[in-house]
C-alpha cells in the first residue's frame, strides 16, 4: 500500500487487508483490500459469484476469514462474532421477524442491550419517523409492503446506531420505480447520519448512482476502485469497462499521434477524436480497444470509415444503432452507437452506409488492462 | 344440459353420499356406540336404545382406587415422557435442521428404526437389557418404553419445523446483538413452535396410549389406563370400558381441537419432508 496507509487507517471507518476465504474448495475472496473512510458509501459491484456477499458477510463476521484482517473505527474485529460487532446489517430478504411487531423489531436490538424502557421508546419512535413508517408500528411485517419493510429493515439496522451500516442487495426485491426512490432515501438518510455504509450490489445504476466508491469486483477480486466518473470514464480493466455500462470491445490498437490518431481495426483505420489514453500503442502486442457506445459517432458515409447499419433499435430517448464495420479481412465487426434522436442519421435503416469516428477510446493490454 | 352429463352428475352425487354414509357408519358410528354404552343401565339386543340411563359406571371408575390411579399414572408418565424427550430430541433436531455431519441422514433414517420393527419384538429385546439394567417395573423404565415412540415425532417434526425458520432471521438477530443462546430462545423457538406444539401433543397421545411396553415393563408395579384396559375388558362390565374408553380419550380429542388450526396447516405433513 501507500506510504499515507497509516494515516490513511486510522481515520477509516472500515479496512480490509489481504482478506481471503475458500469455501467448499474454491476461492471466493482472494488477497482482498478495501478501505471505506469514515462516513463514506462504498459498493460492492460485482456479478453472482464474485465474493462480494462472501466479503459483506466477513465484514459483518458471519465468516471467518482464511486469511487477513478486518478493522473497524481503528480495532481489529476480525475474530469478533457478529453479535459483538459495531456494524449492523440490512439483509436482502430483510429479515424481519414476523412474531413481532414493527415496534418490536425494531426495539429487539435495544431490548439486547438492556436499554431502558422510555429510552427505547423514544429511539425506536425517532428511527420509524427518520423512515417515515409510524403509522405501522402497530403492524406486523407481513402486513406491510415490500418497501415499507425494506424500511423496517434500515430503521432496525440505525437504530443500533453502528460504526458500520451493511446493506445486502437492498433493492433487489423492489420493482423498478421503487428502487429509485429508495436508493435516494438510502443515500439522504446515509449522508444526513454520516454512517459508514457497504452495499452490495449487482446492479450498476444503483452503484454508480449512489456511491462515494465504487469497488468492482470480479472472481474474489477487486478490479478497480474508484468514484463512479472515474470508474465510467476509464475503466481499469475491460471487465470493467463491461460491467460499468455498456463497451464495445475492438480487437485493433490506437496509432499516431497526439492529434491525428486512429483506430485501426481489422486493416481499417477509424478516425478518433480524442483518446482517452494518451500516446500511441507499443510494440506490436495485441491490444483491444475499448468505446463506449455513445461515444461512436455516426456521420455522412465521407466524415469517417465506412460502416453498414443492422439494426436501429428506439431506446426511447435516445435510438441504439447496430453498425458493422467494412473491415479489410472481410471479417464483420460490429458496434452499438446511442444517437441523439434529432440526429439525421437516426432515421436511416437498415442497410444504410454511414461513417464512422471514435470518441474517447481506450486501449487494453493483453491482459484486459487499460494501458 | 345433456341427458348423459346430468345422469353422471346425479350418479356422482349418489357415490358421494354413500360414501359418506359409510364413512360415517363405521368410524362415527362404534364410537357413537361406545358413547350411549357409557350411559347405559343395560343395552339388550334387539333394542335399539338402552334400557335406562345412568350416571353409575363414571361413579365406578372414579371410585375405584386402582382405576383412579392409573389415569393419574398416565398424565405422569405422559408429561415426564414429554418432558425428557423435549430435552433430548429438540436440540437433536435444531442439529438435524442446521448443521451437515457426517451421518446426518443416517441417523435421520435411523430414527424411524424403532418404527420399523414389530413393537413386541423390540419389547422382548429391550426386556433383557432392562433387566440387566434393573429398570423393569421401575417409573424410568416405562418412561424410556414410552420415550421409544415419541422420538420420531419429537425429531422429525421439530428439525422441519427449525430448518423453516430462515438462517437470515437468526443471522440479524445476531447482528442486532443476541448471542447464540438469546438468539435461540427469542427467534427461533418462537417462530418453529406451531411444529413443535403438533410434535408434543402427537407425543403426549403416544404416550397417553402406549399399551404393550407398558404392560411388559410396567407390570405389575404400574398400571396406566391402556394396560387397566385389558383387565377391564376382561373383569368389569362392559359399561365401565366405555366409560374408560371415553376417558382415554378426551385428552387426545381437547388437545387435537386445541391445535386444529397447526395440525390442519399441514405441520404434521411438513414434518415428514425434511431431506
Amino acid at each position: 500500500m501507500s506510504t499515507n496507509s497509516v494515516g490513511e487507517e486510522q481515520q477509516s471507518g472500515l479496512v480490509l487487508r489481504g482478506v481471503g476465504k475458500d469455501l467448499g474448495g474454491r476461492t471466493i475472496v482472494d488477497d482482498l483490500d478495501l478501505v471505506v473512510a469514515k462516513g463514506e458509501l462504498v459498493c460492492l459491484l460485482g456479478p453472482s459469484g464474485c465474493g462480494k456477499t462472501t466479503t459483506l458477510r466477513m465484514i459483518a463476521g458471519f465468516l471467518n476469514p482464511d486469511v487477513g484482517t478486518i478493522s473497524i473505527d481503528g480495532e481489529i474485529v476480525t475474530r469478533v462474532p457478529p453479535e459483538k460487532r459495531p456494524t449492523a446489517m440490512v439483509f436482502q430478504n430483510y429479515a424481519l421477524w414476523p412474531h413481532m411487531s414493527v415496534f418490536e423489531n425494531v426495539a429487539y436490538p435495544l431490548k439486547l442491550r438492556r436499554t431502558p424502557k422510555n429510552e427505547i421508546t423514544a429511539r425506536v419512535h425517532e428511527m420509524l419517523e427518520l423512515v417515515n413508517l409510524m403509522h405501522h408500528e402497530k403492524s406486523r411485517p407481513a402486513r406491510i409492503s415490500g418497501g415499507e419493510q425494506q424500511r423496517v429493515a434500515l430503521a432496525r439496522a440505525l437504530v443500533q446506531r453502528p460504526a458500520v451500516l451493511l446493506l445486502d442487495e437492498p433493492l433487489s426485491n423492489l420493482d423498478a420505480k421503487l428502487r429509485v426512490r429508495v436508493r435516494e432515501d438510502i443515500r439522504e438518510i446515509q449522508q444526513r447520519l454520516g454512517i459508514t455504509t457497504v452495499i452490495v450490489t449487482h446492479d450498476q445504476d444503483e452503484a454508480l448512482s449512489i456511491s462515494d466508491r465504487v469497488a468492482v469486483m470480479n472472481s474474489g477480486r477487486i478490479e478497480q476502485y474508484s468514484d463512479p466518473t472515474e470508474l465510467y470514464r476509464s475503466p481499469a480493466t475491460r471487465f470493467v469497462g463491461g460491467f460499468v455500462g455498456a463497451m464495445n470491445t475492438l480487437d485493433g490498437e490506437l496509432r499516431g499521434g497526439a492529434d491525428s490518431t486512429v483506430a485501426v481495426v481489422g486493416g481499417v483505420t477509424v478516425p478518433v477524436d480524442t483518446p482517452a489514453t494518451p500516446g500511441t500503442a507499443a510494440g506490436d502486442r495485441p491490444v483491444s480497444l475499448g468505446v463506449r457506445p455513445e461515444n461512436v459517432l455516426l456521420g455522412p458515409v465521407e466524415a469517417g470509415a465506412s460502416a453498414k447499419i443492422i439494426r436501429s433499435i428506439p431506446r426511447g430517448h435516445f435510438t441504439e444503432m447496430v453498425i458493422e464495420l467494412a473491415t479489410a479481412t472481410g471479417e464483420p465487426t460490429e458496434l452499438r452507437a446511442y444517437l441523439d434522436d434529432r440526429s439525421p442519421i437516426a432515421r436511416l435503416g437498415p442497410g444504410d452506409a454511414v461513417g464512422v469516428r471514435l470518441h474517447s477510446v481506450l486501449s487494453y493490454d493483453q491482459d484486459g488492462r487499460l494501458r | 344440459m345433456p341427458v348423459s352429463t346430468m345422469v353422471t352428475k346425479i350418479a356422482r352425487q349418489v357415490l358421494t353420499v354413500i360414501f359418506v354414509v359409510a364413512l360415517l357408519t363405521f368410524i362415527v358410528g362404534p364410537l357413537l356406540w361406545l358413547a350411549i354404552r357409557a350411559f347405559s343401565t343395560s343395552w339388550t339386543y334387539p333394542r335399539l336404545l338402552p334400557d335406562g340411563w345412568t350416571l353409575q359406571w363414571f361413579g365406578r371408575v372414579f371410585d375405584d382406587p386402582q382405576l383412579f390411579s392409573s389415569i393419574r399414572l398416565s398424565i405422569e408418565f405422559a408429561i415426564t415422557t414429554l418432558i425428557v424427550s423435549s430435552v433430548i430430541c429438540l436440540p437433536a433436531a435444531y442439529a438435524f435442521s442446521r448443521f451437515d455431519f457426517p451421518g446426518r441422514r443416517v441417523f435421520l433414517i435411523g430414527l424411524f428404526a424403532t418404527n420399523a420393527f414389530p413393537k413386541t419384538g423390540l419389547y422382548v429385546a429391550l426386556a433383557a437389557l432392562f433387566y440387566a439394567f434393573n429398570l423393569m417395573s421401575t417409573f424410568g423404565g416405562v418412561v424410556v418404553v414410552h420415550l421409544l415412540g415419541t422420538i420420531v415425532f419429537m425429531t422429525w417434526i421439530p428439525a422441519a419445523a427449525f430448518a423453516s425458520v430462515p438462517r437470515s432471521f437468526e443471522e440479524a438477530a445476531r447482528d442486532a446483538g443476541g448471542g447464540r443462546l438469546r438468539v435461540f430462545f427469542t427467534i427461533t423457538l418462537p417462530l418453529a413452535m406451531p411444529g413443535i406444539l403438533v410434535a408434543l401433543i402427537m407425543s403426549f397421545l403416544a404416550s397417553f396410549d402406549e399399551a404393550q411396553g407398558t404392560y411388559l415393563v410396567g407390570a405389575p408395579e404400574f398400571y396406566t389406563m391402556p394396560t387397566e384396559m385389558y383387565s377391564l375388558v376382561l373383569n368389569y362390565p362392559r359399561q365401565v370400558a366405555a366409560v374408560f374408553s371415553i376417558l382415554l380419550s378426551i385428552p387426545s380429542v381437547v388437545l387435537l381441537m386445541l391445535v386444529r388450526k397447526h395440525v390442519m396447516g399441514g405441520q404434521l405433513a411438513e414434518g415428514f419432508q425434511i431431506r
